[in-house]
């Protein structure tokens, strides 16, 4: 019997379409939402260094405090706040709003903004108050 | 136009058994993270990097313990069902997709475990 599954046409894929922001922004979701999957690993290891005493802790505040640890954190708020405005616009998906071809481009890049707005407004926030 | 046969309209739950259940739960976690990782976000902003005794006190207080337990139960639990979508999309070898699916449960419990009793520990001994 001739094989029916190898000649089948495929659906085209990805690379096929030009890359458009809701596009991006679906991809981004995912890849941010992976991101904070392997982020909670550093939010363990904050907890249980400051479960195990101080001098252990010290390890945490000299990572956080070199300039990667600076990265890593400011780019771990930026994960979550861009995948927590990505999810935003999810939840107005499903209960039917916001499917218009320019709201949702709109919203696309409002996800994107946004999120780099905020991330540098919590920080600066944050360095001027400490 | 309804395909389905009395009995499965009956049983009502599809091929997977729990029906809309892990939809309805990755929508309700979606909802209780707003609220729980925005109190993170600024948690996070306020004591990276805060001296031993000042992060010790914060979690000693019972609001702020509390509601980081509620973060750590909330997140990984929308993290678990999240990166199995993730593995059901891209793993197609079963034995592979059903070891990655433990896996991903082992690690949100290990995550969640570990967590919860660094807080508790913090909360109830310093």
């Amino acid at each position: 019997m001739a094989n029916t599954t190898s000649n089948r046409p495929l659906s085209p894929h990805l690379q096929v379409y030009r890359l458009i922001p809701t596009m991006a922004m679906s991809i981004l979701h995912r890849i941010t939402g992976g991101a904070l999957y392997v982020g909670t690993l550093l939010v363990v290891w904050w907890l249980i260094a400051a479960a195990s005493g101080e001098h252990y802790y010290a390890w945490v505040v000299w990572f956080m405090g070199t300039w990667f640890g600076q990265l890593v954190l400011v780019g771990y708020t930026w994960v979550l706040i861009h995948h927590m405005l990505g999810g935003m616009r999810h939840l107005l998906w499903d209960v039917g709003l916001g499917f218009e071809k320019e709201f949702s481009t709109k919203l696309a890049k409002a996800n994107l903004i946004g999120s780099i707005v905020l991330t540098v407004l919590v920080w600066a926030i944050a360095y001027i108050i400490r | 136009m309804d395909m389905r046969t009395p009995l499965a309209k009956v049983r009502g739950l599809g091929s997977a058994k729990d029906g809309t259940e892990h939809f309805w739960r990755q929508r309700l976690t979606a909802v209780s993270n707003i609220f729980l990782l925005t109190f993170f976000v600024i948690f996070l902003v306020a004591y990276a990097g805060a001296p031993y005794a000042e992060m010790v006190a914060v979690l000693h207080n019972p609001l702020v313990a509390i509601v980081c337990a509620f973060v750590v139960i909330s997140a990984t639990f929308h993290m678990r069902i999240g990166m199995q979508v993730i593995i059901e999309d891209y793993v197609h070898a079963e034995i592979g997709k059903i070891a990655l699916l433990f896996l991903n449960t082992f690690f949100a419990v290990a995550v969640a475990g570990a967590s919860l009793f660094a807080l508790l520990k913090i909360a109830f001994v310093g």
